[in-house]
């Protein structure tokens, strides 16, 4: 099927797809959450019809624009280059992948779009009750966009519903609500927006922190603060509970995934999770290496999390890389052998197909049923290449975990500060309220390093590599455009967090 | 019922879904043609800010419907999708990058600490409507002149030039679509402010800016349809499945098909009506006939590239690799599913429809942007 793999331009086409990506889910989850509490504070003014609500709404209403702006730009992008570097990928799963795409653009964008209007400029053209409906349809079009694009990244990481047809070379969709309602895809996104509102409250939080400490905007600041750490507590309860759904279905799905998360080497039961390490980069499956050069292990939890059982059984790299025959496990090496022999015999279908040979047609056709399920291995030239980049998914994970541990403590004592009167006084809570605005960032981009480095070799999990996914362009090409990409992106940021800064530091308008 | 549909109705169906969509931004190109007006209509910044913040209300229409019609032709031509995406690699490329630095100048054009300077986000707007819009066209043309591509047995795409797509602009029936769809725009960019706009002085320019614009896209157009008629095309031999090129294949699919025929004309004289009314008449209301004729002119050209047995997206190099509607679908099973969605389609046109008439009731005026939510404005 590959005549030829460049393995420098599949690597710079996924350096641009990370670039993108990590650029444009710098805005999403703001976006996410945001447009949510706009909407809470505008439903709390046009219940209490108190005009200092509205002076808040209007603030982070504004906030809320000059994000979404650039999350627009940076989010076209990422719909057309599935096509532009991922053309073989478009045309194997687009029977699929392309309808999650297009039900978003019909059922979502357009929310977003059509309402966006009268959110902004619509103050004085409708009424007050028409224009708060906008808000929240601003608020659910964006998190209904995350929902089919997340649905199709769910489907990437567990495809289910759909069936390889040998004559069109793609694999075609069976069942449409069996690719909806994958286990995969619902945890994805519950677990992606409400990181979302995780990030948008902490992003309130911090910025009205930052004027109590500057003892500015204090009444606005205070009811943000309120909201936020309200809607920013329930949310990390939230996230808590879909990650924990979200590592469950890691480690019934995708094993290997769960291995690098951990940097578990050699599977065993009543596995220990590892709360904190420092991984040993020479380390090479197979060899008798360390995994760690330090460690904090909580024993037996890694089995009691991935299996809700404890003392099961938690394979490691090396059981998928080389199989375990005790625990029914077929390692990569063995599937590579098996996907070889699919490959060739789809060769020998179509070429006899084309050759108007049947019988030969038939017979391949027929043993080719018995090895298509190790297909996508078949691309793979050893069993190592089997394997994410075990480093970055380890430390992903344990930041994302981390920095998501530190959020629900910084709310609670927010609130609990605020019951008490004194929030303006604990200077060392606001100065890490600000803090935490980085920090939830860093704990966004931890989670989408490890969702997508963590399925690596694969762009469809076990069935379509990254090397076979990508478009047939020279290495010059791929390298121009990501840098391109880059200076641009790297350029526009620039201006929105100059202008976010500014309007922070005008602040809201005073009557 | 839907789910009794054979394949190549659902097929047809999903052609005249992509066509409508795509033709619906045809028309929504009033935004980017308007943006290229910005340096020559205003006379002052009040009339600036008049036209962006006119045009600002609605860019986000015209960018979603060129998103969906993106995700429409992934999900229902993923071959299309594939082979010229991935193939004319930089000329979709120069395409979303106009678009890309459309989607934030808006917003920071006028925003205190916008790093790059308000004329900067200016030019980005005009690029965005003037080699946005030339290089759709340009892409479009290739609909009918072909490209140079092949296809292997897995259905991959090999481009045969070092250009990747930008050779489509080298091709004068190419470019002549793209110039015409440049100055239709601006057409409708005027009439849309005339419409919208509460300001005679402005309104007159734009009166003055329609017809100029109007003139300058005639010779384009002409050529255009000109060479439609009279061209070889792509055709397929449904028996066979075989691609060979045909003498006058369009003007024979417009004389086989009389809807397209009747989409055509009616088209052509609606754009020209809203014109005349806009320049000779002095009526607002201009923009509706021409951007209606404008969707219809679209779904001819659309029907005319894909139905009566033609290759929508041919190559020249190697005819037998040409895309039909037929051999680029979805599968049969993933169109039903997705005519249902569609069928959501009418409902999601209603509401852009009614808040569209709840915000324009009343025509944007300088008071306005001096009002009170004079901070909102762009």
């Amino acid at each position: 099927m590959v005549e030829h793999i460049d393995l420098s331009q599949v690597n710079w086409a996924r350096a641009q797809f990370a670039l993108t990506a990590m650029y444009h889910w710098v805005f999403v989850p703001l976006t996410l959450g945001l447009s949510f509490l706009v909407a809470f504070f505008e439903s709390i003014y046009v219940r209490t019809a108190n005009e200092e609500w509205k002076r808040i709404t209007k603030f982070w209403m504004t906030l809320f624009g000059i994000n979404f702006a650039i999350g627009v730009a940076t989010g076209i992008i990422m719909e057309f280059e599935f096509g532009t570097n991922w053309s073989n990928y478009s045309w194997m799963v687009g029977d699929i992948f392309g309808a999650p795409l297009a039900v978003e653009g019909i059922f979502a964008f357009f929310l977003e779009a059509t309402f966006f209007a009268v959110m902004f400029f619509g103050w004085n053209r409708v009424s007050k009750g028409f224009h708060l409906f906008s808000t929240w349809m601003v608020a659910i079009g964006s998190n209904l966009s995350a929902l089919w694009i997340l649905v199709a990244n769910g489907w990437m990481q567990y495809p289910v519903g759909m069936r390889f047809n040998p004559d069109t070379a793609r694999f075609e969709m069976q069942n449409f609500w069996e690719v909806l309602f994958s286990p995969v895809a619902i945890s994805k996104f519950t677990h992606a927006t409400s990181s979302g509102f995780l990030l948008a409250s902490l992003f309130v939080l911090g910025i009205s922190s930052w004027y109590l400490l500057q003892e500015r905007h204090q009444v606005m600041a205070r009811r943000s603060i309120i909201v936020a750490s309200v809607f920013g507590l329930l949310s990390s309860a939230y996230v808590a509970f879909t990650g924990d759904e979200a590592a469950y279905s890691v480690a019934q799905r995708q094993p290997m995934k769960l291995a690098a998360m951990e940097g578990l080497y050699d599977g065993r039961t009543s596995a220990p999770l590892i709360a904190a390490g420092l991984i040993n980069a020479a380390k090479e499956p197979g060899d008798k290496q360390a995994p760690f050069a330090v460690e904090l292990k909580i024993p037996g939890l890694l089995s009691l999390l991935a299996n809700r059982e404890a003392g099961s059984f938690v394979p490691g790299v090396n059981d998928l890389v080389f199989g375990n025959k005790e625990h029914n496990i077929i390692g990569a090496e063995e599937r590579i052998e098996k996907g070889k022999i699919a490959v060739e015999l789809l060769r020998t279908y179509k070429e006899a197909r084309k050759a108007g040979d049947k019988d030969i047609a038939n017979a391949a056709l027929k043993a080719f049923g018995d090895y298509q399920d190790n297909l996508g291995y078949g691309y793979l030239n050893k069993p190592a290449e089997a394997v994410p980049p075990v480093g970055i998914t380890f430390y992903a994970f344990h930041i994302m975990v981390i920095t998501g541990t530190i959020f629900p403590l910084v709310f609670l004592f927010f609130l609990y500060f605020q019951a008490k009167g004194t929030l303006s006084y604990q200077s060392w809570l606001l100065s890490l309220g600000i803090l935490c605005i980085p920090l939830g960032y860093i704990g966004q981009q931890a989670g989408w390093v490890l969702a997508e480095v963590g399925r690596q070799p694969w762009a469809i999990q076990g069935l379509l590599p990254v090397t076979v996914a990508n478009s047939n362009l020279t290495t010059g090409t791929v390298q121009t455009t990501f840098f391109i990409f880059l200076a641009l992106f790297t350029l526009l940021m620039i201006a929105e967090i100059s202008i976010m800064l500014k309007q922070i530091k005008i602040g809201p308008e005073e009557n | 019922m839907i789910g009794n549909l054979d394949y190549s109705t659902l097929q047809q169906i999903w052609w005249i879904i992509a066509s409508l969509v795509g033709s619906l931004f045809l028309f929504l190109t009033f935004v980017q043609g308007g943006q290229t007006l910005l340096f020559t209509v205003p006379r002052d910044a009040e009339e600036k800010a008049l036209i962006i913040n006119s045009l600002g209300r609605k860019w986000e229409l015209t960018f979603t419907t060129l998103v969906l019609f993106g995700g429409a032709l992934f999900a229902a031509f993923p071959k299309f999708y594939a082979t010229s995406f991935g193939g004319a690699y930089w000329v979709w490329m120069l395409i979303l990058f106009t678009f890309i630095v459309q989607a934030v100048s808006y917003e920071y054009r006028k925003k205190p600490g916008n790093f790059l300077g308000a004329t900067t986000y200016e030019a980005f707007l005009f690029i965005n409507g003037s080699v946005g819009i030339l290089l759709i066209g340009a892409a479009v043309g290739t609909f009918f002149t072909g490209s140079s591509f092949s296809l292997n047995d897995y259905n991959q795409v090999t481009w045969q030039t070092p250009y990747r797509g930008l050779e489509a602009a080298r091709n004068f029936f190419n470019l002549s679509l793209g110039l015409f769809l440049v100055f239709n725009a601006r057409v409708l960019g005027a009439m849309y402010l005339i419409n919208n706009v509460e300001h005679a002085a402005l309104a007159d320019r734009c009166r003055k800016s329609a017809w100029k614009s109007f003139l300058w896209s005639l010779p384009f157009l002409l050529y255009v349809v000109a060479n439609l008629l009279f061209m070889k095309g792509y055709a397929l031999n449904p028996a066979t499945g075989e691609i060979f090129l045909q003498n006058a294949k369009y003007l024979q699919n417009l004389l086989g098909n009389p809807v397209t025929l009747l989409l055509l004309l009616v088209g052509l004289i609606l754009v020209i009506y809203g014109v005349a009314l806009t320049c000779f008449k002095n009526k607002n209301n201009g923009i509706w006939f021409s951007g209606i004729g404008t969707v219809l002119v679209g779904l001819a050209v659309f029907f005319l590239a894909g139905f009566n047995d033609t290759a929508f997206y041919p190559s020249s190099f190697d005819p037998q690799s040409s895309l039909t509607i037929y051999n680029a679908s979805s599968s049969h099973y993933t169109l039903t599913a997705m005519t249902y969605v569609a069928l959501s389609v009418p409902f999601v046109l209603a509401y852009i429809a009614y808040v569209w008439k709840q915000m324009d009731s009343k025509k944007l005026s300088l008071a306005e942007l001096s009002s009170e939510d004079a901070e909102e404005m762009y």
